[in-house]
């Protein structure tokens, strides 16, 4: 019997039930699979990984920590925008703040975050949510730019306030542009929220970001997992974003789709 | 002599204890920088290569989708599914395929700005007037000369827009490559979190960063700069 064999052996007997050692005859997509399903020993021993325990537990602390980078960013952004939009001033910083926010690397944004303000959940979540405030904001000011301004004078002219008129009529009118941004910012929030181990956030990334611990298995497997949590959420969005659109909207929709990609936005920047 | 002596060694100190307690500094950024240079130039090679072969590839799809309009939806639909898929993902699935190295970094960027350049050709080739391509084709010329005379020309803003959104996101998910076992500036990030124990190295975080945020906005004024050059028109419009 080798000494790897009693040493496995050994931390079996320690660390209690029900935590066989990897398998070692399996394919790689095969094993990242079985890292999803059945638990196993680590790779440095002693502890057991994977399975739908820790993998739960892992995406609960992933979908959490997006879930409140995404609402902060709403609640920053789309009042900015729809203002913004409404008074029909600000497109510079509203084109900017996008281009700038896709000069930022994701990792040098957390790097730095993590470096000079220190680790933990509310560090990662204002990470995430810087990351997802350019597209938010500027679909959200493209949406309403967007309007018709015949439309708003309509508003104006049957008595309604401004309030109103941002409310009632440029908001429901910017709303499939405004879904297109939050789909965006969505996506690179769960999906850079994989790399919020390095803040000491327990995502799904964890498995990816120690890979001494989970071997090539677990990173492939929690980047399986990651991809599918990913599409899930943008579909999500997409359906949500065609249950609120204006019925009239929906005609005039299906002939420019490229929209959603805040197309208006690419065209006005260079002129 | 023993006055620069000690004031060697008194840099000496402060450069030591600035990187012991993790400080922001000056010293140790001068006497490292020549460490950035390679990293920087892979990242180079990586963001230029993946958007090359991604504006080929995009470039035919959009030229079929075209002719063919009813395509549009389904390539348009998968560009769109490529592109959701998180970069880490895609860096460490790809693995098993295609190996650890540049190849699947390359890969994997590729397929990241499919989506955004096609958005935009095929925006920009929908924009065109149609009076534009009316007269065009009443002036005798072919299907082929007024896609390359007028549609193209036309559309070349647009083109250029994706151009430039292409270049400074493959610059930021570059950071991400070296997951696929590629360089860039993004292992040096990263490796300086592994050397302190989880900490990231401020200095480090600092002229890594900056480097790539700095080669994003160069890529962003190359296009720029293209874009003044190569449409003339636009700017007598302009004046």
């Amino acid at each position: 019997m080798s000494l790897a064999m009693i040493l496995a052996q050994a931390g079996g007997g320690d660390e209690g039930p029900g935590c066989p050692p990897a398998p070692n005859d399996y394919g790689t997509f095969h094993d990242a699979f079985d890292f999803i399903v059945h638990k196993r020993e680590s790779v440095s021993g002693g502890i057991c990984i994977g399975g739908p325990g820790e993998l739960w537990d892992l995406t609960q602390t992933h979908l959490a920590v997006s879930f409140v980078a995404i609402a902060a960013a709403i609640l920053i952004s789309v009042p900015i925008g729809l203002w913004l939009g409404h008074i029909g001033k600000g497109e510079f910083f509203a084109v900017s703040v996008s281009n700038v926010g896709r000069a930022v690397p994701s990792l040098a944004l957390l790097a730095f975050f993590v470096a000079f303000l220190g680790l933990g959940f509310v560090n990662i979540a204002v990470v995430l949510m810087l990351l997802a405030i350019p597209p938010l904001l500027t679909n959200t000011y493209v949406g309403v730019r967007q309007v018709d301004p015949e439309t708003v004078d309509a508003a104006r002219g049957i008595g309604m306030t401004e309030s109103q008129i941002v409310r009632k009529v440029e908001m429901p009118l910017a709303l499939p542009t405004m879904f297109g941004g939050l789909r965006l910012s969505a996506v690179s929030v769960v999906a850079t929220a994989t790399i919020a181990p390095l803040g000491n956030v327990n995502t799904l990334g964890l498995p990816i970001i120690t890979p001494q611990n989970y071997g090539l298995a677990g990173e492939i497997g929690a980047a399986i997992v990651v991809a599918l949590i990913t599409l899930a959420v943008g579909l999500a969005i997409s359906a949500v974003e065609r249950a609120v659109t204006p019925k009239g909207l929906k005609v005039a929709e299906r002939r420019t789709t490229s929209r959603r990609f805040s197309l208006p936005t690419l065209r006005r920047m260079e002129t | 002599m023993i006055d620069v002596l000690a004031q060697v060694q008194i840099r000496e100190r402060t450069g030591k204890g600035c990187v012991a307690e993790n400080g922001f500094c000056p010293d140790w950024i001068a006497d490292n920088l020549h460490k950035y240079w390679s990293p920087l130039l892979e990242h180079v090679w990586l963001t230029v290569i993946s958007v090359a072969i991604g504006l080929v590839i995009a470039f035919v799809l959009a030229l079929i989708c075209h002719r063919q309009r009813w395509l549009t939806g389904v390539v348009g639909g998968f560009t769109g599914a490529l592109y959701t898929v998180p970069s880490v993902a895609a860096f460490l699935l790809l693995l098993p395929v295609t190996g650890r190295g540049n190849n699947t970094a390359i890969i994997a960027l590729t397929a990241y700005t499919l989506q955004i350049l096609f958005v935009n050709i095929m925006g920009g080739l929908r924009n065109v007037p149609a009076d534009a391509v009316d007269a065009a084709r009443g002036m005798g010329m072919t299907d082929n000369q007024i896609l390359r005379r007028v549609e193209l020309p036309l559309a070349l803003p647009e083109i250029l827009a994706g151009l430039r959104i292409a270049f400074t996101t493959t610059v930021g998910l570059a950071t991400l490559a070296f997951f696929a076992g590629a360089g860039g500036l993004g292992e040096n990030i990263y490796s300086s979190a592994a050397g302190t124990g989880g900490r990231f190295f401020k200095s480090n975080v600092v002229v890594a960063g900056g480097l790539a945020i700095l080669l994003a906005a160069t890529f962003d004024l190359i296009v720029l700069t293209f874009q003044r050059f190569a449409l003339p028109w636009r700017r007598a419009a302009a004046r």
